[in-house]
């Protein structure tokens, strides 16, 4: 029976919510699937993902998996692979960086952020974004293992299932490459705002917003008053106004939420490949031609320091009239 | 220090809403796009000269080298000798059928090529903008056993050229990484920020412009003469069979334009009745 293996995402003991979007792309396969967790002090992680319809949940926990370091997890998620047909991760930082090595690993082919999974006679066929989502792809990989990364805006987070998967130990294999790279440290940019990707609502920001002070004056209140995450081109990352990981983009995050914001951001379109699929789109924008307004649902037209400002008082009101 | 950067030609990336799909979704048409270097490719280019020279005096360390590599067709020597230009030494070029690539069977001539160019280093981008994949710097490492780091956004060369330390753009935050080379990176938009690149042979209180450099007049002409080694992907004897099978390919869903609002008053009202989001 052909079988789903689901690499989850931890990260200092947490499962993350990335893993969840694995277990739709399974799901949405309709195969049976077991789920591998790998980290340290990955416990609780492995009880909670118990809860949605696994086979088995398998736990490989080591200090040496104490941080990320793909040189060290890959062999382990490759022993633990074999005889699964499909080996699926999210396309997070984490999956992008992890899939692959294990690919290679079991000399099978990849496919990378795919948005779709069909199965008709026992064959699966992949839809994958291409040219910053200008193109879509339909494609099969004709390894007889398969590793693929699911693309976290497509597949909605799974809700648990009820039941209870056995849990079972995975063995930990030794990395050959661990001495010849070290892990020095994480600098986290920590923030009580919703992640990116898993937010309902998303106002970015971007070069017009001129500092840092442009983004903390103007741009956060309104992200605050919405409840939202906040992201940002390319343009205000580069310059340094904003953490390098609130950008959104092909080469950045991507993100489908039910509104997003754009403020002051001029649609390039490597920064629409990463925002196009939200539910709604505003566009703020002193330029009426700004390509932005090509897929806005409401575009004004109008500058980001008065209209911005008004926005937050008026979400602020409806707030507090409840 | 030799390194050795692989480099994709892509349809002009800013322009990628303009393909078309050709014969009933079987193929993805770039004709009219300019090609170009894939620009992650050329981040690597500049990364890695930043490695070999003192960005000050414009002098290369001595015995160091670049070396680009390129699998496509023959025109890709246009974008090579482009990438010579602003420094690199030689190019290779194996000439190859794009749609017969995938990024395992790059990965797999590659790992190639560096066991016949025995670099201490493969800087490449971490993707190319046209197929989106970011697989074939991880790949590599694997197939290599080399140590590695991805989505890289600064490093730092040990004075003894014998480490590096990768700060990796992760979700959440910087991972940093010291590895021992010889060793594989994939580089991120911020590697050609002002500081993003120390060697120590360049003074710390040099200020590299943002961006890959450009090229004056005399480094075009001099590029010139700088030999490109053709070559077929045969000749690396890997086998050239695809472990991906694409299909067939469709433009996506296009998203109509919506109104223009005449002040926040009506965004606001057209956000709570019309949309229902706020
Ligand atoms: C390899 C590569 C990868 C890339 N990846 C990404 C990516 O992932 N994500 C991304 O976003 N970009 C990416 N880019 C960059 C992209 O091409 C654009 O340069 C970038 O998105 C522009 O950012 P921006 O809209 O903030 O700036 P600009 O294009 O400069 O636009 C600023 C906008 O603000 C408006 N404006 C200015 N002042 C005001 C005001 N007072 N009130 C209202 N409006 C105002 C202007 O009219 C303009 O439309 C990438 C580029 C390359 C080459």
């Amino acid at each position: 029976m052909s079988k789903i293996l689901i690499v989850a995402e931890v990260a200092a003991g947490k499962l993350k919510r990335t893993t969840h979007s694995s277990i739709t792309f399974a799901r949405s396969a309709g195969l049976p699937f077991d789920v591998l967790v790998v980290g340290q002090h990955v416990g609780t992680a492995a009880e909670e993902l118990r809860g949605f319809g696994a086979g088995v949940v398998k736990v490989a926990d080591d200090a040496a998996f104490a941080n990320y370091v793909g040189e060290v997890y890959a062999p382990t998620v490759a022993e633990a692979a074999k005889g699964y047909v499909v080996v699926v991760v999210t396309a997070s930082s984490f999956g992008k960086d992890l899939a692959p090595r294990v690919a290679a690993r079991l000399g099978a082919g990849f496919a990378s952020d795919v948005a779709g999974v069909e199965v008709a006679g026992g064959v699966l066929t992949y839809k994958r974004p291409m040219y910053a989502g200008n193109a879509i792809a339909m494609m099969q990989i004709t390894s007889e293992t398969q590793v693929v990364s699911a693309r976290q805006s497509e597949f909605e987070a799974a809700a648990p299932s009820g039941g209870l998967s056995a849990l079972e130990t995975a063995s930990t294999v030794a990395a050959p490459l661990a001495g010849r790279v070290e892990f020095l440290s994480f600098d986290e940019v920590k923030s009580a705002r919703p992640e990116l990707a898993e937010a309902k609502v998303v106002v970015s920001g971007g070069r017009s917003l001129k500092s840092v002070e442009g983004f903390k004056t103007v741009l956060e209140p309104l992200v605050d008053v919405m409840g939202a995450a906040m992201g940002a081109s390319r343009a205000a990352v580069d310059a340094g106004y904003v953490p390098n990981d609130l950008q959104v983009g092909q080469t950045g995050k991507v993100v489908a939420p039910k509104l997003y914001v754009a403020v002051g951001i001029s649609g390039a379109i490597q920064h629409i490949a990463g925002m196009k699929n939200s539910k709604v789109i505003v566009a703020i924008n002193k330029d009426a031609e700004a390509p932005i307004f090509q897929l806005a649902d409401y575009g004004l037209v109008g500058d980001l320091f008065k209209a911005v400002p008004e926005l937050t008082e008026a979400v602020k009101k409806i707030r507090a009239e409840g | 220090m030799k390194i050795l950067v692989p480099l994709k030609r892509t349809a002009d990336p800013d322009n990628a809403n303009k393909i078309k799909i050709g014969a009933g979704g079987a193929k993805i048409e770039t004709t009219g796009l300019e090609p170009k270097a894939n620009p992650f490719d050329e981040y690597a280019v500049e990364a890695s000269l930043r490695l070999l020279e003192n960005g000050q005096t414009k002098v290369r360390i001595a015995g160091d080298k670049l070396t680009i590599a390129s699998f496509g067709p023959k025109e890709a020597a246009t974008n090579i000798r482009q990438a010579l230009a602003m420094g690199a030494d030689d190019g290779l070029l194996f000439l190859s059928d794009d749609n017969a690539l995938d990024g395992d069977l790059i990965a797999r001539a590659l790992a190639k090529v560096v066991e016949q160019q025995m670099p201490d280093l493969v800087v490449l981008g971490k993707q190319a903008v046209d197929g989106d994949s970011n697989q074939v710097g991880q790949i590599l490492a694997e197939l290599l056993q080399w140590p590695s780091a991805t989505f890289a956004m600064s490093m730092e060369l040990s004075a003894d050229k014998k480490t590096v330390i990768v700060g990796r753009e992760v979700d959440g935050g910087v991972i940093k990484l010291r590895l021992t080379l010889p060793a594989v990176i994939t580089v991120d938009l911020r590697i050609v920020a002002p500081k993003s690149v120390v060697n120590h042979v360049t003074p710390a209180t040099f200020t590299y412009p943002d961006g890959a450099r450009f090229t004056p007049l005399p480094m075009i002409i001099k590029a010139k003469s700088k030999p490109i080694v053709e070559a077929s992907l045969a000749s690396l004897g890997v086998d050239t069979a695809l472990k991906s099978k694409y299909l067939s390919f469709a433009l996506p869903p296009a998203r109509k334009g919506g109104v223009k609002v005449k002040d926040v008053a009506e965004l606001v009202q057209k956000l709570r009745t019309e949309a229902k989001v706020l």
